[in-house]
């Protein structure tokens, strides 16, 4: 796959405003990240030809951390809060019934990439436990009910 | 300035070394042998590892309340070390037994038996049962490429292959990914080595200290192949062979044993046994003259040809430029290793001469590299599929196949090597180090440039272990430089300034592993000891003092083979049977 010419020359940018640098690696993959939503092969060889390091060092990284994904996110990214307080109200019940009805796994697309599917740990709305991200909304006190007529209306 | 000395006690010794040096260094200058397994410093090479990981080497340091790791703690002055202590070697032994909870139990047919650093441990602890139960270790990768064998399931993480990869080679194939217990040591995007940068120089294999990262065995299809009676095996040695193999037979570093392994290799059943040093002298007739040629036109003032020269003898130099390099293609020469001139010669030249079909001829090769086995199954090197050398063995497996073969290696005779393509010089014998081809090269190039007769064969410039040697050499007049390095990571710099225009010399000697072939990835293991390589080197130029003819151009049965087939250098049959191209191989 080619990356967008657009996408290559801000990932170009990206390595320069940093240097080239390769101990500026984790940030330049963290902004370089925000550009697609995900790290796709052909980004990481441009990063390590800027920074003039092995692809498997820059690889290494990426799979190191969880915060760097390698899988594109989908149109509508879903993120299901593990904290605490959703974990305790029912957060699992809930991601299990995301699991069910989109038939992916955590870190996984829809193959219409429509919708992808995370965990994250707090968002700070613990009031409202348990909690869903879906896209930058916010959606609490849900129920695994809740679950197919949220996906519709998202999709309607 | 002069360095500042250290005293410290070690067990009781008292020990002075310059500031800087680690517990483990002065330990080692008075005998003191501190286990480790994570660390690996070729001393004099730039093959190093220190990542202080594994904590094998923990002693005790008055004073501080937590072991400390020899290999990465500095001496400090008035310290005091105690290395053997109940509670270091307690920490020891359940250092390597949590190693081994999750290393699998396959010590009986794991091909680095009896070789095994991490084994070796485990005896050396006293270690008599698994105390630990291991976490679920997901099934990791296996690999068989044409010249290395991956079992990740055995890896360490000692990140010794990733060091050489990386920093020493800078090949960049392998580096750690995951984490936790999915960890493994892969190429980028988790590809198969085949499909990444990797060159085959096989130095991840001479450094890894288990059974993750081996050669790939051809032993048992040579068993069968020399059992079959309509087949003629013939075999081919490189010169690194005979200064290393004797170390496999309990017989100290440096010893030269050409003659025995010429016996045992008979003993063995092949048919002919031949010597890759006559191809070497083949090389430096075809190398040579490229060479002469170039800078002929270059002085008649032809700025359109490709200076300097670059060595194309080493499989996995050639590998790493096709790679990493493909805009300077027109730069190697393009003169075939000295192995596949051997196999295009035999199978031309002496097989017509002997009445042996192709089919029914097998050339074997004994090579202390892992990448000539990838070389032999190069396309361009084959006619109608049949390759011109069918396999190689390295040094390693020479060894085990003459032990399972019942022969007592020392007790044998010296014997002679067969007749035409077993004669060679001395400058056939040097191109198993660093700096061989490249004197070998000037002895013959001299007499070819100037028509005079070279006094001195000798040439100590382009000798030493140092990674990048220059030297320049005067041919009547004209001052010829010429430049020598090893190990990929210096042979990087070099080409990097060509690409960027930036030359000084006429010709440069490029060899893949540290040291030359004689530090290859096929060579009896040296375990860190870099006074094994230096030994080696040195038997190799005493063989090469020893011998009568020293100027490959000299060689009777090479001026032979001129007369009765080739015609003359880089004439038409040479070109087609001793010459060969490149192709862009870059994977990024």
């Amino acid at each position: 796959m080619k990356l967008p010419c657009d996408v290559a020359g801000k990932v170009d940018a990206i390595c320069d405003a940093h240097g080239n640098n390769p101990g500026e690696l984790i940030n330049i993959l963290h902004e370089a990240q925000h550009l697609m939503g995900y790290l796709p092969e052909e980004m990481q060889k441009l990063i390590a030809g800027k920074l003039n390091i092995p692809v498997s060092k820059v690889y290494g990284v990426v799979t190191f951390y969880a915060f760097f994904t390698m899988t594109a996110k989908g149109k509508y990214p879903i993120s299901v809060c593990m904290g605490t307080a959703c974990y305790v109200r029912g957060g699992e019940k809930l991601l299990d019934e995301f699991k069910r009805v989109l038939g992916i796994d955590v870190g996984e697309t829809t193959p219409d990439g429509r919708f992808s599917l995370d965990c994250l740990r707090c968002v700070g709305a613990c009031g409202l436990a348990p909690v869903v991200m879906i896209g930058d909304k916010v959606y609490g006190r849900l129920q695994p009910v809740d679950v197919r007529r949220i996906l519709e209306d998202l999709d309607a | 300035m002069e360095e500042r000395q250290i005293t410290l006690q070690i067990d009781h010794h008292f020990v002075t070394v310059p500031e800087g040096t680690t517990i483990l260094e002065a330990a080692q200058k008075i005998g003191i042998d501190i286990p480790t397994l994570c660390h690996i410093d070729l001393k004099g090479t730039c093959i190093r590892n220190n990542p202080a990981s594994c904590r094998i080497c923990v002693v005790e340091v008055e004073g501080r309340r937590n072991l400390a790791p020899a290999c990465a703690t500095r001496c400090t002055e008035g310290m005091v070390v105690r290395t053997s202590t109940l509670r270091v070697m307690n920490a020891r032994k359940i250092v390597a037994e949590l190693i081994l909870s999750d290393h699998p139990n396959e010590c009986l047919t794991c091909p680095k038996a009896g070789n095994c650093e991490l084994q070796n441990l485990a005896l050396r602890f006293n270690i008599r049962e698994m105390p630990f139960n291991g976490g679920e270790l997901s099934p990791r990768k296996r690999e068989v490429t044409a010249s290395i064998v991956r079992n990740m399931d055995k890896c360490i993480f000692c990140r010794r292959c990733e060091s050489v990869c990386n920093d020493v080679q800078t090949v960049g194939a392998l580096g750690a990914i995951r984490r936790g217990f999915n960890t493994t040591i892969a190429p980028a995007f988790d590809k198969m080595m085949s499909d990444s940068e990797c060159t085959y120089c096989g130095q991840c294999v001479a450094v890894c200290p288990v059974g993750a990262l081996t050669e790939r065995d051809h032993t048992n299809r040579l068993v069968e192949d020399l059992a079959d009676p309509d087949k003629v095996v013939i075999v081919q040695t490189a010169p690194a062979v005979r200064a290393a193999i004797g170390e496999e037979f309990g017989l100290p570093a440096g010893t030269l044993v050409t003659g025995k392994m010429v016996a045992a290799l008979r003993e063995l059943g092949f048919d002919y046994v031949f010597d890759t040093d006559f191809a070497a002298d083949l090389t430096i007739m075809e190398e040579g003259a490229e060479m002469l040629n170039r800078l002929a036109r270059y002085l008649d003032g032809d700025r359109s040809v490709r200076l300097p020269i670059l060595t194309s003898c080493c499989p996995a130099w050639v590998n790493f430029f096709e790679h990493q390099f493909p805009d300077l293609l027109d730069i190697p020469s393009t003169a075939r290793s000295p192995q596949q001139m051997f196999g295009s010669i035999a199978k031309t030249w002496w097989a017509e001469k002997m009445g042996i079909p192709r089919e029914r001829l097998v050339v074997v090769s004994i090579m202390p590299c892992l990448a000539k086995k990838y070389e032999c199954d190069r396309d361009e090197f084959k006619t109608d599929g049949n390759p011109d050398v069918d396999y190689s063995i390295s040094t390693r497996e020479l060894a085990r196949l003459i032990k399972r073969a019942n022969i007592s290696f020392t007790l044998l005779p010296d014997m002679d090597f067969d007749q035409p393509l077993g004669t060679s010089t001395g400058a056939g014998v040097i191109f198993g180090t660093t700096g061989g081809v490249m004197e070998a090269a000037l002895r013959s190039v001299y007499e070819m440039y100037t028509g005079k007769t070279l006094k001195d064969v000798n040439f100590q410039a382009v000798r030493g272990m140092q990674g990048v040697r220059r030297a320049t050499v005067d041919l009547d007049g004209f001052e010829l430089k010429v430049g020598i390095a090893h190990g990929l990571g210096n042979a990087r710099h070099l080409l990097d300034d060509i690409r960027h225009g930036r030359n000084e010399y006429h010709a440069i000697e490029i060899m893949a592993c540290p040291g030359g072939c004689i530090g290859g990835g096929g060579q009896p293991l040296h375990h860190g000891n870099s006074a094994v390589l230096y030994a080696r080197a040195n038997a190799l130029y005493r063989e090469d003092a020893g011998k009568t003819i020293r100027k490959s151009h000299e060689n009777p049965f090479i001026k032979t083979l001129y007369s009765e087939y080739l015609g003359k250098p880089l004439g038409e049959k040479a070109e087609h049977l001793l010459h060969t191209h490149y192709f862009n191989r870059s994977v990024q």
